[in-house]
């Protein structure tokens, strides 16, 4: 049989390489056609709506108040200064939630495992009530159930005369720093380098010598010791100014508003409980073998979780848990549904309402998380690769 | 030897091998008080129990009100006691909270469209009943269309019921529903592009995905409903329920691509080479040898996928969607029930709803992991 003949005698829209690119051009024309109706669409409906275009509105004047804001912000700031406002509180509410899920995650992760029947159990139950139960329902109890009925700020429960819980917010101490101050600062940030630098010594000189070097301690002394040694020969320069009830409401203190607590209470309680469950199956996923040989080896069995399981069970744990730091953040979106100033409830929400300039405004709230997220997952494929088997 | 401090220097003594006896209190003693740790440990989980369990079952229970017309009953003064959970409040927003506004003498055309789809999915979730493929198309194929004009209504003599007015545990299980049924098939197409060796096609895909999968459900919303209506023609008028589930179905639809690539990932290459070699193109290769065994080996992560996706219907309450979570919402307003208990009331209403749901979904994905477990190690 001729088979080189018989190749040029197929038809040429057989052939797979012609249709791969034919369907390729025909979904790209399709997709292109789509988006200029689509920009085509907008167009004419902006311009009926007289609805303004562009970017522009982001020096305009935002003319609206926000209940919390770490930089300096008021009516007249603009719609840019707006953005950076509630970027900011997401941020902050975000990071803080991180690291109280983390803990309380791996609290109840390693409370599952334990061998007391009752606390595994009570874990158990944690995890499956939390988990089933949608967040936006968690974080709306926090703040209408919960702190909704608190009482009034005349009523204000107290604890130990120094925070102060009332339905307006929990009342805390506020830190303030004398000017002497600043060199326990400089001592905290020497105590920083110092340690970093101490630990990248110690481990090439563990891999020389084979000597370890107790890290742990030493840094837990550079990191708080130090800053403590200098404020007591500072002469203490640090005092908490306590919140009072003047009249109906307190003075002084930091308070931190009801939305702010509701929404980390809702995503701290939420998350905890599926960091809880990737830590379960972390530790679960490092083979009996090496806690046997650990022992066997003669370590304690504290030294053999720091030395063999965790770091093993890290491997496995850490992925889906940046995964879960991604989804607190995203979740910390559902501000706007109790009125927390995050990115999405002071932009999306009041700024979209009063501009009207939907495209722009949804486009760059979602570019701001898509950033995050991509910045993220870029970041984890580093550490994945650090940490990833290395078979010689 | 070297000086390393955590190794052992010395052999240990031998110990005695343990005399198994029957003792008294042996699981107290084993499981809970084997250790000073462990009893600490066991005590403090007492208290905790103690502390929320108890006073859950007194509220919920014990000092529930039962009966009553308003919320002069779920006052402490009325009732001669502590009061827990008022649930003449539940009572009296039960409608709501399930049909939201949807006209009162149609709503059993709702219940009806529950029945049906109770008695199509019932034998589809038991692994023993045969005729799988005639039950999925008419569960996943004729029942939303049925459904669809039932309860929408305008045809056969039915009433319209404006879906402006639908609401309540109906919008979620609705919202839900169309969720599951559309982001299966997308999400596969997805998972397939983004696998295709078409350069166009996978690019599209992984920017869709990745796209979708970075941001917020609440921005997908809020990109349906405020931001979608400016790309279409002036003169469609689209339904704001059909913009949520837009929005929706392509959120759930990239997650769904990413479960169903790790099912396609499982699979050997050479499977794919013997469908090749059978001579079967790409859709049959993968329509007859590939998909049947990725998507089997991916059904919990799939169920785990509708759980997220049930749980996450509550969102739409933001744009204005009033869902079970949203009727709650608004029933609390109703000043005729404004005590200091319908707020805990009405939460563990809702709570109870949606563990329930979540949990029976999720003890089902367990159920069929075992289950897919076990035929894979035979």
């Amino acid at each position: 049989v001729d088979y080189a003949s018989a190749a040029r005698r197929v038809a040429f829209y057989r052939n797979p390489r012609f249709r791969s690119g034919l369907a390729q051009a025909l979904l790209a024309v399709v997709l292109l056609w789509l988006a200029y109706a689509f920009v085509l669409n907008a167009k004419a409906n902006i311009e009926a709506q007289h609805i303004g275009q562009g970017f522009g509105f982001l020096a305009n004047t935002a003319g609206f108040g926000v209940n919390q804001s770490l930089i300096a912000y008021n009516e007249s700031d603009t719609y840019g200064r707006v953005f950076l406002v509630g970027l900011l509180n997401t941020l902050l509410v975000a990071a803080i939630g991180i690291v109280l899920a983390t803990i309380l995650g791996f609290v109840i992760g390693i409370a599952r495992l334990s061998s007391n029947w009752l606390l595994a159990r009570l874990a158990g139950g944690y995890v499956e009530l939390v988990r089933n139960l949608p967040v936006l329902f968690q974080i709306l109890f926090w703040y209408l159930a919960v702190l909704g009925t608190l009482p009034g700020p005349r009523q204000s429960i107290s604890l130990w005369g120094e925070v102060y819980v009332n339905n307006r917010g929990i009342i805390i101490p506020a830190p303030v720093f004398e000017p002497l101050a600043s060199y326990a600062g400089y001592a905290l940030l020497l105590g920083v380098f110092v340690s970093l630098g101490l630990r990248y010594w110690a481990k090439i000189r563990r891999e020389q010598t084979g000597q370890p070097f107790p890290v742990g301690a030493t840094m837990l002394f550079l990191l708080f010791g130090l800053p403590v040694i200098v404020l007591v020969l500072t002469g203490w320069p640090l005092r908490f100014d306590t919140p009072q009830l003047r009249g109906f409401n307190f003075v002084g203190g930091i308070r931190l508003i009801p939305e702010f607590m509701a929404l980390l209470l809702g995503l701290t309680v939420y998350t905890a409980a599926y960091i809880a469950e990737i830590v379960r199956a972390g530790i679960l996923a490092v083979p009996r073998g090496q806690t046997e040989a650990a022992s066997a080896l003669g370590l304690s069995r504290g030294l053999a979780l720091r030395l063999v399981v965790v770091p093993q069970a890290l491997r496995v744990i850490v992925p889906p848990l940046t995964n879960q730091y991604l989804n607190l953040t995203k979740n910390s979106s559902l501000a706007v549904a109790i009125g927390y100033p995050d990115l999405f409830a002071v932009f999306a929400g009041t700024a979209l309402n009063q501009t009207g300039q939907a495209i722009e405004i949804i486009a760059i709230t979602m570019a701001v998380y898509l950033s995050i997220s991509l910045l993220t997952s870029v970041l984890m494929n580093w550490y994945n690769a650090r940490i990833a088997l290395v078979h010689r | 030897m070297s000086s390393i401090s955590y190794v052992r220097r010395s052999l240990t003594e031998i110990e005695p091998p343990e005399v198994p006896q029957a003792r008294r209190f042996a699981f107290a003693r084993e499981h809970l008080f084997n250790s000073p740790l462990n009893a600490a440990l066991t005590l403090a989980s007492m208290v905790l129990i103690a502390l929320v369990l108890w006073p859950a079952v007194r509220f919920l229970l014990v000092d529930a009100v039962w009966d009553g017309a308003s919320r002069v009953d779920c006052l402490p003064q009325s009732a001669g006691h502590e009061v827990g959970a008022c649930w003449p409040f539940i009572k009296a927003k039960f409608r709501q909270l399930m049909y939201g506004f949807y006209p009162e003498p149609e709503q059993w055309r709702v219940n009806l469209t529950y029945a049906l789809g109770a008695i199509l999915l019932a034998p589809l979730l038991i692994p023993q009943i045969p005729y799988k493929g005639v039950n999925a198309f008419l569960f996943f194929g004729v029942f939303p269309l049925v459904a669809f004009f039932f309860l929408v209504g305008g045809v056969f003599g039915l009433a319209h019921a404006e879906t402006r007015l639908w609401g309540g545990f109906l919008v979620t299980l609705v919202i839900s529903f169309t969720g599951i049924i559309c982001s299966l098939p997308l999400g596969i197409l997805l998972a397939l592009g983004r696998r295709s060796g078409l350069p166009v096609v996978r690019a599209l895909s992984i920017a869709f995905i990745e796209l979708w999968r970075g941001v917020p459900l609440i921005t997908v919303l809020f990109f349906a409903t405020y931001m979608l209506p400016f790309f279409l023609p002036a003169q469609w008028k689209i339904d704001g329920l059909l913009r949520v589930l837009i929005g929706v179905v392509l959120f759930a639809a990239a997650y769904m691509a990413e479960v169903v690539r790790g099912g396609l990932q499982a699979i050997p290459r050479g499977q794919f080479e013997a469908a090749t070699a059978l001579g079967l193109g790409y859709w049959r290769m993968m329509g007859l040898v590939v998909l049947p065994q990725a998507l089997r080996l991916v059904i919990p992560g799939i169920v785990n996928s509708f759980i997220s996706l049930f749980k996450d219907t509550s969102l739409v309450l933001i744009v204005a969607i009033f869902d079970l979570l949203g009727q709650l919402r608004a029933a609390f307003a109703d000043p005729t029930w404004a005590t200091p208990v319908t707020l805990f009331t009405g939460f563990a209403f809702a709570g109870l709803i949606y563990f329930s749901v979540g949990f029976a979904m999720s003890r089902y994905a367990q159920l069929m992991e075992r289950r897919l477990n076990a035929s894979i190690s035979r």
